[in-house]
């Protein structure tokens, strides 16, 4: 990435920087550079391409030969891309004078600025002026958000960049449990004394041993006292580790419990707060399963698995230093083997973990198998392909019995294994222990102890081995939902916002230019649209109406140029309070489940019925809810009363008109109802637009008779503007457009004769 | 083997094929296209103006005379990008994203696989693999590559 206005060209890469300083002439100065990453043939191979204040310069990482460019009358420098490979080509007036080829993915803005930057130059050393590049606001190409002039890189996407999650990222969620701190200690303080207590038990089988079952072997009566001292010290111990075993779990869970619930709705707020933007490339299920799911793996992982995993290392420590207390030479043996075990044992479980993530994901393409047919059900009987679709999903349960057979052949070993390593580990300290009392060193009671604490924790071992994956799934887990909690939305809050409690719903659209991605969507889009007038955006679908509509809604924000309301930029204002402003009708009305009150009331919760009443009177909603079983309160949405595509649009037309808006938004409103259905509709429409500022997209050209003055739109930019009457006469693009629907229009009912009539008419109120 | 070609290509020095049939027409920028370019690359080819309208359409490049076969394949060979992959040399973990250290027969080059459900199986041994930026990287025969890469690609399988 460069720096424009950095006199110096030390930020270039070291390796280009050495050979560079060579080629520069005296004040001669790195404006812009790209490095590229392959060569004309497309093979992988590094170059670079320079803008500087007297040339442009290049090399390939290759060749030792500098290429050069001294600005010139007819220079051009342009670049096009195509499947991810972006060509950089220079032209004088004559021919392609070279080319250059690179891997598109983030360097856009770079070319951009290396195009630009060119461009400026040569303008500078034709006419002599140097033109003053505004450095205001830059938005980063990838989420679009503001980056400050200086900076390279974009804050928000180096987060997310394409890093493996690391075990670090479960500390992030220090964050949330930092409110339950409290609560935290006293459950860690709990688990040691837990573990403490449930160490005892095996430590009184040592005196029980040597002071009374080896001697009464030896002959001695067995001393009553004693036994029942040391057994009401067993039972009193496990029932203190019984106790305080439920408190810490409990405790704990309490508090994992909590965290998972902030994250989710931390994360839920979060992503209710993104733009468009971000939805739009995002799977729904994807994006429910990171909420859903994930949190719910972290969850667990925190409340059992970690959990578990810090009692198991309390209580190894705890009984290294007991052991050692007792013999520090048969601890130095019992303790050795334990690592190489715990390593055996992880090797095992890691082959095991591939195997299983393999699983895994054969279930899913068992899964997607059934996803694709039973909802093309109809579709594979119309064709009768029902063998192969059987077919299909046999060979796929073929794959998932394959792979495991092959998980099972080493599951079916594992647990055996781990029984026979603890064997040996038991058998060392035997061995070693028989030794050492062959010697006189230790007792029996010690030996006792020792194998009673051993076996205890070469059983925990296992579940330790485990803890591996299982953290780097949470891990991955947590960066999922980091991931979303990192994303700044693309259409930031103003810092200082202005308030504007009416507005008159005058909108200009000044050089407005929006890019989604790498593609250049609108540009150069120039509007002014008075209060109270009714604007029609027409046009081929993808010439770019529905960016426009998204753009002054603010679901996006504009690349270039800007929209101000009132003449003020909506980017100063608080989003919110804008889109209150703003009634949205769209071709898909959604209706959320609940009443159908509570549906028009949507956009203002605290509505009175009498309102709302009259809303639904206005959209000609009022007697076809009268008519269903339960009126207002009748149940819709995805569980609820099925209702026709022209009702459920008449009901959100009621919603539109509740929230009294100044500024109205139809976007093919009409588009997804027969024609008979589109007259009551478009009456209802009428009652909303009367006196304020509406933009209306339409793919029949018949529902903007009302309009004003439409708007035509080709390739993202405006080609004509004028009502109908005058593009028609005009015989343009509109003109074609028309008469390709008149002629595909012959089943209709209506002409289209009335738009000349009431355009004229609708002259400006 | 050139028989009935109704148009003329030639390639002008700002680097664009240009195009001419009998009716005068004369189009610059022409861009060919493979209609099936993963599954059978040589058949049906057509060649199609900056706005995607298809002008001409080739059965066979071996129906061309050779200079126009030439030209195309060269255009083609200038659009189309898809290493195949012949052994890869490092992957950064195994949990996706991950970064990919290939050598391919473009050279050696590094992506980011963003998760296991970019790797499409187009036959039981060859796949498909889709890199952060949309580009595809190819593996023709995955029981051909050597055992370490096999090893590393079977953790994504």
């Amino acid at each position: 990435m460069q720096q424009p206005n950095n006199s110096s060209n030390n930020n270039l890469p070291r390796n280009w920087d050495e050979a560079l300083t060579l080629q520069l002439n005296d004040e001669e100065n790195v404006l812009a550079w790209i490095e590229t990453d392959l060569d004309s043939e497309l093979r992988f191979s590094k170059g670079i391409v320079i803008v500087t204040n007297q040339r442009l310069l290049a090399k390939m990482y290759t060749s030792e030969i500098w290429h050069s460019w001294s600005y010139r009358q007819g220079l051009l420098l342009t670049h096009r891309d195509y499947a991810g490979i972006g060509c950089l080509e220079l032209f004088d007036a004559h021919a392609r004078l070279m080319y250059w080829r690179y891997r598109v993915g983030s360097s856009d803005r770079v070319v951009n600025r290396l195009i630009e930057s060119f461009a400026q130059q040569l303008d500078r050393h034709l006419t002599g002026k140097l033109h003053q590049e505004a450095d205001a606001v830059v938005q980063c190409p990838n989420c679009g958000a503001s980056m400050a002039g200086e900076q390279n890189d974009c804050r928000v996407c180096e987060k997310q960049s394409h890093v493996p999650p690391s075990t670090w990222t479960l500390f992030r969620l220090w964050r949330f449990a930092k409110p339950y701190k409290g609560r935290l200690l006293i459950g860690f303080l709990l688990t040691l004394c837990s573990t403490a207590a449930t160490l005892v038990p095996p430590y009184l089988t040592m005196p029980l041993m040597d002071n009374v079952l080896i001697p009464y072997q030896n002959g001695q009566p067995i001393n009553d006292e004693l036994v029942a001292l040391y057994l009401s010290g067993l039972l009193g111990a496990s029932i203190l580790a019984w106790i305080l075993g439920w408190a810490r779990t409990y405790m704990l869970a309490l508090v994992s419990e909590r965290i998972g619930a902030d994250l989710r709705t931390t994360t839920y707020e979060h992503l209710l707060n993104l733009s468009q933007e971000y939805f739009g490339g995002k799977r729904t299920g994807d994006l429910m399963a990171r909420i859903g799911a994930e949190t719910d793996r972290i969850n667990l992982f925190l409340s059992l698995h970690l959990l578990d995993f810090a009692t198991d290392v309390i209580m190894i420590v705890m009984t290294a230093m007991i052991l050692i207390s007792i013999n520090p030479s048969l601890a130095l043996v019992t303790l050795v083997p334990l690592p190489i075990i715990a390593w055996l044992i992880h090797l095992v479980r890691d082959r095991l973990r591939i195997g299983f993530e393999k699983v895994d994901r054969i279930w899913a393409e068992v899964n997607n198998v059934l996803a694709d047919t039973i909802p093309g059900i109809r579709v594979i009987k119309a064709f009768a392909q029902e063998k192969r679709e059987s077919a299909r999903f046999c060979a796929a349960n073929q794959r998932n019995l394959q792979i495991n057979d092959r998980v099972n052949k080493l599951w079916s070993l594992f647990t055996p294994t781990v029984t026979l390593l603890t064997e040996v580990g038991l058998l060392i300290v035997w061995i070693f222990g028989i030794w050492q009392i062959s010697k006189d060193e230790i007792t029996v009671g010690v030996l006792t102890a020792f194998l009673a604490y051993i076996g205890r924790f070469y059983i925990r071992l296992d579940s330790m081995s485990r803890i591996v994956s299982i953290t780097q799934k949470a891990a991955a887990g947590t960066k999922r939902i980091f991931d979303i909690l990192d994303h700044i939305s693309s259409v930031p809050e103003s810092t200082s916002p202005v308030h504007l409690p009416t507005v008159q719903g005058q909108i200009e659209l000044r050089n407005v230019g929006f890019r989604y991605g790498t593609r250049s969507i609108t540009r150069d889009i120039n509007l002014v649209i008075k209060p109270g007038e009714m604007i029609g955006l027409v046009g081929h679908s993808g010439s770019g109406k529905s960016t426009l509509v998204n753009l002054i809604c603010r679901f996006y924000d504009v690349s270039e140029g800007a929209i101000l309301i009132d003449g003020h930029d909506i980017r100063s204002l608080p989003i919110a309070e804008y889109r209150k402003h703003i009634g949205l009708v769209l071709q898909e009305p959604f209706l959320f489940y609940g009443t159908i009150a509570e549906n028009i009331a949507y956009g203002k919760p605290d509505a009175m019925p009498s309102e709302i009443v009259s809303a639904a009177r206005a959209a000609h909603a009022h007697e076809f809810i009268l008519r269903l079983p339960h009126g207002y309160d009748s149940l819709v949405g995805e569980r609820g009363q099925a209702l026709s595509g022209g009702e459920r649009q008449r009901i959100s037309i009621a919603r539109a008109l509740l929230i009294n808006p100044r500024i109205l938004i139809l976007d093919e409103a009409t588009s997804s109802v027969d024609t008979t259905t589109e007259k009551d509709i478009q009456e209802a429409l009428d009652n909303l637009v009367r006196g304020r500022t509406t933009i209306a997209i339409a793919h029949r050209l018949s529902t903007l008779r009302e309009a004003h003055r439409l708007i035509v739109l080709d390739r993202g930019s405006i080609v004509e503007i004028g009502n109908h009457a005058e593009l028609m006469a005009r015989e343009g693009f509109y003109y074609r457009l028309y008469q390709a629907q008149v002629r595909n229009v012959d089943t209709e009912d209506r002409g289209f004769v009335p738009i000349v009539e009431h355009s004229v008419a609708g002259e400006h109120k | 083997m050139s028989q009935l070609v109704t148009f003329q290509l030639t390639r002008n020095a700002f680097g664009r094929l240009v195009f001419n049939n009998q009716l005068g027409l004369m189009q610059e920028g022409v861009i060919p296209v493979r209609s099936f370019p993963i599954t059978n690359p040589d058949q049906g080819i057509a060649l199609v103006d900056p706005h995607g309208k298809e002008l001409v359409w080739i059965e066979r490049l071996t129906d061309l005379p050779d200079d126009y076969r030439i030209l195309i394949e060269a255009e083609l060979k200038g659009r189309e990008f898809m290493p195949e992959i012949k052994r890869l040399s490092k992957v950064s973990s195994f949990i996706t994203p991950s970064t990919w250290e290939v050598e391919t027969d473009r050279g050696e080059a590094s992506f980011i696989l963003k998760g296991e459900e970019d790797i499409r199986r187009l036959t039981t041994s060859s796949l498909l693999i889709t890199d952060s930026q949309g580009i595809h990287f190819w593996i023709r025969d995955r029981m051909s590559l050597d055992r370490y890469s096999r090893k590393l690609l079977d953790h994504f399988l």
